[in-house]
């Protein structure tokens, strides 16, 4: 295990991308760090977080990030080092505020602040890829985009000296391909800043005034500064001949894999590679530079084509100095808008351009391969986990949408529940967008009643979520009176990102004991109708649902409440019931209800013995099933 | 002993809660001490709920390599479930390509659920063989379980990458890293799931 607190400079040690994100923000002395989960980003906090009493800094889980970034500022503008992270989708949340202070800037107590996001191109856990560059871009505000984890960890300390030399927020850029990977990283020093926070009163940070366009003005030439800076920056660099007949000019994921390409195919030569880490403003006069030795250029980035457009602007505007020069890149076809830049993406458009035949393996060999996998391989697919009380949850909501009978369906939201729309989720939800729309949806539905809607529409929430973005709709729907009908999936714990404690768990970022902002209480307070259920009692939970169904009569919130089971495990370290199969009241293949429709990997159909059974060490004994078998053919006996 | 390809491509696959995470560090760690640039991109995806887990693991000698291994480019697959060895070969095998394979199976969901059919564990054996220019396999969940813990299901495979002799990775190096970096009180259950991994590989070849 890495120890973030390490306090030995020149050494190196294997740490995950977020680990060096986090390592960074400590060397350069951050003494607030405050984020939201949302992956591939939430291990920087969480590994902060483990060193935030040793080292004095303080680190917390914040409710969502638009309020982790109004942290982490709150600080720089009382003159200390802060940073904020989250996830892509998260910076849009962040956004309104982050559009505001790139014009009021930091302040005149010379603090910094960095604002880690983390990109997800190829969506590995993300509902998009949303390439994050643009928001830089269109704050006027510098971007950084690491090749690697050094890179990542280097930047990153880097970024408060430019923050609080140019007195605005500066953007780490960072991927999965970054964030969820391990490589060496050198250490440096370790300072532990005892920087006092003060507020200057005689100062307004705001962008609030008559003069905004002067402002924005300022803004623009603010940028024009930071972008010499980034002309003679040590962490772009050019790698290959002085006049290749190709220039790669890459970010991020584009330098390792343009270089792998690069060696299989014995290009070295022939390719030269500029990798930029300064992005935004552009280095135009580095690009320039390299430009003019060559007549063909690649762009590689993912996901748009962000460094594409700047490169096709200095060409263009180079053309009386260098002729013509080539551009290949997404613009030509030669790379894709969408999806990861890989090794083998790499191979594919160097081997095109350079008309040279690549193979990647013996092709008999690949038919082979792909005929066996074809025939016998089966996916392996993400699935609620065994004694999750969110399958019961949903269970208990999908029987009783069906018993009311009105083609009711749930607003989805984002968290473990989404697991619902997938493969081997019920599909009760048919609707799933971002943080917090469930209900923001459910609202709008709930309001169609005098346009003839009369399906019931239940919106569905995780806890997290609830405190995150959920509450002002909840709150617009008591408001406007809409007829709307809450589920909170209340497990205690922001458990899809790794089991974060959040304002209902009881504790918070660094482990301290913290009051419960209670959700049902919460809800009761603002009028709503409110019951409190624990959702393994499936009969119980399927009333009241039902009853809330019915009654149409303002806003009704059901709290489903019961602690996440892999929380339940580590503290219980035993599981509560031994369940097993009456193999003579079971039904077998003629009824396979707990199998297929209940869909718990810890149940399996034995097809030798034609009946159910339970799977040796994957049921936990939640017992649940027991309540759903028809026959009731599933025993529970409790474990002593 | 040194790497004999540069760079040396390594694909660990398992599934959700198996630990190869813990094993690719270990194996990390033990590179590094011995001055190899090592990278390593961990495709984790949802993985506490049983999803697939991978690490591909660059290993070189002259300079820091990108995480992501080319298709057909792996060296050695050490898959810790017979299932997640094919997916690795369809992905990442090639003729000269070796392996290492736990023979426990974990179905996954869509097997449990009666959607999808699990292979039969003999012919996922043949077919393993057939795309390897050497394939190891051992029951390392069985000799995890015997030894009371199958949590150290790991270890044991670790043992067995160490006994194919194929990386830079000597038992001692492995011994250091357990009694450096575990709890007291699981390294003698450590040492024992290796030693008993690495033995299982040489009384095979025996």
């Amino acid at each position: 295990m890495v120890k973030l607190s390490d306090d030995a400079p020149g050494s190196s040690q294997l740490m995950l991308g977020n680990e060096a994100i986090a390592r960074g923000a400590l060397e350069g002395g951050a003494q607030f760090c405050a984020g939201y989960p949302g992956t591939p980003s939430s291990e920087i906090i969480d590994s902060l977080a483990r060193v935030a009493k040793e080292m004095g800094i303080h680190v917390e889980w914040s409710t969502n990030e638009k309020v982790a970034v109004e942290g982490a500022a709150a600080a720089a503008f009382a003159g200390l080092r802060s940073m904020a992270t989250m996830k892509n989708a998260g910076m849009n949340v962040a956004s309104d505020f982050l559009q505001h202070c790139n014009l009021s800037g930091t302040g005149n107590k010379g603090g910094g602040i960095v604002v880690v996001v983390c990109d997800d191109p190829g969506g590995h856990s993300s509902s998009d890829e949303q390439d994050t560059r643009w928001i830089a871009k269109s704050a006027d505000v510098p971007l950084l985009v690491p090749g690697d984890v050094q890179d990542a960890k280097d930047l990153m300390k880097w970024a408060f000296k430019l923050s609080e030399t140019y007195k605005v927020y500066c953007v780490l850029r960072s991927y999965t391909r970054v964030s969820h990977c391990t490589g060496i990283v050198k250490l440096g020093e370790l300072p532990r800043p005892k920087k006092k926070a003060a507020y200057d009163t005689s100062q307004i940070i705001t962008p609030e005034t008559p003069f905004i366009v002067q402002l924005h003005k300022s803004a623009h030439e603010r940028q024009d500064k930071i972008q010499e800076v980034f002309e003679s920056s040590p962490f772009n660099w050019y790698e290959g001949p002085d006049r290749p007949e190709l220039l790669i000019i890459c970010c991020g994921s584009g330098y390792h894999c343009s270089r792998e390409a690069i060696d299989l195919l014995k290009l070295e030569d022939s390719v030269g590679v500029l990798k930029l880490a300064t992005v935004w403003p552009f280095p135009k006069i580095l690009a320039q530079k390299y430009l003019l030795h060559t007549k063909q250029v690649l762009v590689v980035e993912e996901t748009d084509p962000f460094l594409e457009l700047h490169v096709k602007e200095i060409v263009a505007d180079s053309e009386a100095l260098a002729g013509k020069i080539k551009v290949y890149g997404q613009g030509s076809g030669h790379l894709e808008h969408c999806g990861e830049v890989t090794p083998d993406r790499m191979l594919k458009v160097l081997s095109k351009i350079f008309k040279k035949k690549y193979v990647s393996r013996n092709f008999d060999y690949a038919q082979r391969v792909q005929n066996i996998s074809n025939q016998i391989l089966v996916p392996r697919g993400a699935i609620w986990c065994p004694g999750c009380p969110e399958r019961a949850g949903f269970w208990s909501l999908k029987e009783a949408l069906r018993k009311d009978r009105r083609n009711g369906f749930a607003s989805g939201d984002v968290g473990c529940y989404t697991l619902d729309i997938w493969p081997y989720g019920y599909h009760v939800s048919k609707l799933l967008h971002g943080m917090g729309t469930g209900m923001g949806l459910g609202c709008g539905f709930g309001q169609l009643g005098s346009f003839g809607f009369n399906q019931p529409v239940v919106s569905v929430c995780g806890d997290s979520t609830f405190y995150h973005s959920s509450m002002p709709a909840l709150i617009n729907a008591i408001y406007n009176k809409s007829n709307m009908m809450v589920i909170v999936m209340d497990n205690a714990v922001t458990a899809m990102t790794g089991l974060q404690p959040h304002p209902g768990t009881g504790s918070d970022a660094v482990g301290d004991p913290t009051p419960i902002v209670d959700i049902a209480d919460f809800s009761r307070a603002l009028g709503c109708k409110v019951a409190v259920m624990d959702p393994f009692d499936i009969k119980g939970t399927t009333g009241k649902i039902l009853e809330f169904l019915k009654d149409e009569d303002g806003v009704r919130v059901l709290v489903l409440r019961r602690t996440c089971e892999l929380i339940r495990m580590r503290k219980e370290r035993k599981q509560p019931y031994k369940v097993s199969v009456n193999e003579d009241k079971c039904k077998g293949e003629k009824c396979s209800y707990c199998t297929e429709a209940f869909a718990c990997p810890g149940l399996t159909f034995d097809h030798d013995k034609g009946k159910a059974q339970m799977v040796e060490g994957v049921c936990v004994g939640c017992g649940v099933c027991v309540d759903i078998c028809p026959s009731k053919a599933i025993i529970r006996k409790e474990v002593a | 002993m040194t790497i004999t390809r540069e760079p040396l491509s390594l694909v660990i696959a398992g599934v959700g809660g198996q630990g190869n995470l813990l094993m690719s560090r270990m194996i990390g760690t033990v590179l590094l001490k011995k001055d190899y640039f090592v990278t390593m991109a961990d495709d984790i995806g949802v993985s506490q709920r049983a999803g697939a887990v991978t690490s591909n693991i660059r290993i070189s000698k002259k300079r820091r390599y990108g995480p992501m291994i080319p298709e057909g480019h792996a060296h050695f697959i050490l898959g810790l479930e017979p299932l997640e060895t094919l997916r690795m070969l369809n992905k990442y095998g090639n003729p000269k390509v070796l392996t290492l394979s736990n023979l426990r199976t974990i179905f996954p969901a869509g097997v449990l659920l009666g959607r999808d059919k699990y292979p039969d564990l003999r012919e996922l054996r043949e077919v393993i063989e057939a795309l390897s220019e050497m394939a190891w396999f051992i029951d390392a969940t069985d000799i995890a379980l015997k030894l009371g813990a199958v949590i150290v299901t790991n270890i044991v495979m670790l043992g067995a990458l160490v006994g194919t002799e194929q990386l830079p990775l000597s038992r001692q190096d492995i011994e250091d890293e357990i009694r450096g970096t575990l709890p007291t009180k699981s390294v003698e259950l450590n040492l024992q799931a290796l030693e008993m991994g690495l033995n299982a590989i040489k009384q095979g070849e025996a």
